[in-house]
This record gives structure tokens, C-alpha cells and sequence, in this order.
């Protein structure tokens, strides 16, 4: 086989894989992606894999599908990001398309409700992980440590009060405090 | 209608920022508006949604579409709702390799790594809480098996020298809670 295409059944692979293991959604995946493609293959570094992250927050749609899109293109082009999306996509598809058609009860098994109530609890370990990576790696300075205690404050205080809190609301914030402090710090004739 | 599905979950796919959580509230929206499902067949499409492994909203736009036209209606839904990230992403992907570098580009970044690193710790907490303290009281069965996930996936590396893999973390917790909860 030649390499190429040989690397896009392996993005696919890959991405297949994290599709099929994944659950709860976004976040709980971001360690799997940065145990496959950053700690195992290198196939990004920890500053994409961070990047990559503040990307999938900070676009629509769902974080899985621009995950798979950003490794795929960053290893093998359009045709890698096709692969890997397509491969994200293909376990849940097949899963779904399933229990749909076929199995009507499926939530009332009751050793399929006990794995899920068990995976539940592991999705919760595999998010904090996965946040107290990013805070690791974060810069050691008031602002960004400032920033982070604030939307966690924010949104747990939203939780609290049963208030609805949009998160693109932060993340505009966030940018917006940031730039602001550049340009006050550039006015006093100093980098950040 | 599969005109209509396309449409419907493109929108979906085009205005859900940060995930599956959010994008549900959305996708129910859709779905009444529409009249795809009663109510009460919404409501056990999101839990079995929330409970497969994939996306959140690639789970729910294949049970919706399917549940309304067959295979191909699964086909169509699915593809709208990614389309747009796809797309996004790619664009994105080109233009932010020329502008790294640029000091304005790094410092929105930083900002908005600080608030995704808090979301997330947020989404995290919220959940273990969630988990934990059940609707009369401390679930303290579901607290002690979070002990025991947390102390296997974060004490593998010091104590094993080998670390936990998430999957591994997964099908432990799977098979745990069939044990535990399954009878």
C-alpha cells in the first residue's frame, strides 16, 4: 500500500475507535484524542492538541467532528480530514441506525442500563482529566488564571441558579479582556 | 422531507457551540417546531442519544432522521449536522497557520484556552456532582465507585509505572456498573 493511503486507514482506524469508545460527548473525548494522537503517535503537539481544543469550543457544531476534521487535515490534507470525520462519524451512524430500527427497549436492559450508569461516572473522571491538563499547560499569569476562574465561577453560579448561560458569551469575554490587555500593555510601551 | 431533515439539522449543526449538552436544547427546539416526534419518544431519543458511544448530535440526528425516513433520512440528517464543523474547521485550520505568531492571534488564544479550561473544569464538576448527590440525598454508591474509577485512572502511572488508557478507564466502568447496578 502506498503511505498515504496507508495513513488515511490509519486516521480512520483511529478515529473509528475513539468514535466507538466515546461517550457523553465532546469533552470526555479530548482524552481520548490526546492519548491517540499526541501521547502515542505525535501526530500533534500538545500546543495544537490545546489549540485544537479552544477551536472545537469556540465553532459550531459538534466538538467530535471538529476534532477528527483538524487531525485528519493536519496529517494528510482534505482527504485526511474526510477519513478521520468519516470515521468518527461511522460507529455512532451503524450504533444508532441499529437501535432505531431494531431494538425498541434498549434502554430497559437491565445490564445495558447498569454499564451506562458505570460509564456515566468514568465520562465524569475522563472530563476533569481532560481540563486539568489544559490548566496545567496554561501560562503561569494573572490574566489567563484570572480568566479560568471566572468562567468556572460563572458557569457553576449559572448551574446553581438554574440560569441559562451561554458559553459563546464567555468565550467572546475572554477574547475580548485579552486583546484589551494587550493593547493597554502595548500603550505602556511593553509586551504582555 | 428530506429536504426539511437537511435544513433542520444543518441549522442545528451550524448554531451549537460547545458540544452535545448544548446543541440538545436546540435539537428539541427543531424537533417541535417541527412535529418530527411526540414528546415523549424526544425525550427517549436523547437518553439513548446520551448513552451510545459518538457525538451527541450525530447520535440524535441519525435516530431522528431514521425514525422519520428510513436509511436515508438517517443518511441526510447526519450529514447536515456535520457538514458545517467540517467546512468551519477546514477554513479555519488554513487561515490560523498564517496568522500564529501574529501577538493579537496569541493573546485571543490564551484568553480563550483560560475560558475553555474553565468550561470544562465547570462541565466536570457539575457532572460529578450530578452523579453523586442523587435527587433525596448523597448517592454514596455511585460516589464510592467514582473513588475507586478516579483512583485507578489517576494512580496507574505513579503506582504501575503504566498509565490507564481512557478506553480501558471505559470498559472498567462498564463492566463495574453491570456488576453493580445490572442485577
Amino acid at each position: 500500500m502506498r503511505p498515504k493511503t496507508k495513513l488515511l486507514w490509519e486516521l480512520f482506524g483511529v478515529f473509528f475507535r475513539i468514535g466507538l469508545f466515546t461517550f457523553g460527548g465532546g469533552y470526555a473525548m479530548i482524552s481520548l484524542i490526546d492519548e491517540a494522537c499526541v501521547e502515542k503517535r505525535a501526530w500533534i503537539s500538545h500546543e495544537d492538541m490545546d489549540r485544537l481544543v479552544v477551536l472545537a469550543e469556540s465553532t459550531p457544531g459538534p466538538v467530535a467532528i471538529n476534532c477528527a476534521t483538524f487531525v485528519g487535515k493536519r496529517q494528510a490534507g482534505i482527504a485526511g480530514a474526510l477519513s478521520a470525520t468519516f470515521g468518527m462519524v461511522l460507529p455512532s451512524f451503524l450504533v444508532i441506525l441499529l437501535i432505531s430500527r431494531y431494538l425498541d427497549r434498549f434502554l430497559e436492559l437491565r445490564l445495558v442500563a447498569g454499564a451506562f450508569r458505570g460509564v456515566k461516572l468514568a465520562v465524569a473522571i475522563l472530563i476533569l482529566d481532560a481540563g486539568l491538563r489544559m490548566m496545567k499547560r496554561l501560562p503561569r499569569k494573572p490574566l489567563p488564571l484570572g480568566i479560568l476562574l471566572v468562567a468556572l465561577g460563572a458557569m457553576l453560579a449559572a448551574e446553581l441558579l438554574a440560569l441559562r448561560l451561554s458559553s459563546v458569551v464567555l468565550l467572546l469575554g475572554a477574547a475580548a479582556v485579552s486583546l484589551l490587555a494587550l493593547a493597554c500593555a502595548r500603550r505602556k510601551g511593553g509586551g504582555l | 422531507m428530506l429536504l426539511e431533515l437537511f435544513w433542520g439539522f444543518l441549522r442545528v449543526g451550524l448554531f451549537s457551540f460547545g458540544g452535545g449538552y448544548a446543541a440538545v436544547a436546540l435539537i428539541r427546539e427543531q424537533v417541535r417546531a417541527s412535529g418530527w416526534l411526540t414528546e415523549e419518544l424526544l425525550s427517549y431519543v436523547i437518553a439513548v442519544s446520551e448513552s451510545t458511544p459518538g457525538p451527541i448530535m450525530v447520535n440524535l440526528a441519525t435516530f431522528v432522521g431514521s425514525k422519520q425516513a428510513g436509511i436515508p433520512g438517517a443518511l441526510v440528517a447526519t450529514l447536515a449536522v456535520v457538514l458545517p464543523a467540517f467546512v468551519i474547521i477546514l477554513v479555519l485550520t488554513a487561515v490560523l497557520d498564517r496568522f500564529l505568531g501574529n501577538p493579537w492571534v496569541e493573546a485571543a488564544l490564551t484568553g480563550l484556552k483560560a475560558c475553555v479550561t474553565g468550561l470544562i473544569l465547570a462541565t466536570a464538576l457539575e457532572m460529578l456532582a450530578a452523579n453523586t448527590l442523587g435527587q433525596s440525598g448523597p448517592d454514596w454508591t455511585a460516589a464510592a465507585l467514582t473513588l475507586a474509577l478516579g483512583a485507578v485512572y489517576f494512580g496507574a502511572k505513579p503506582v504501575l509505572k503504566k498509565k490507564c488508557s481512557p478506553i480501558a478507564l471505559i470498559v472498567i466502568a462498564a463492566l463495574l456498573g453491570m456488576a453493580v447496578y445490572g442485577r
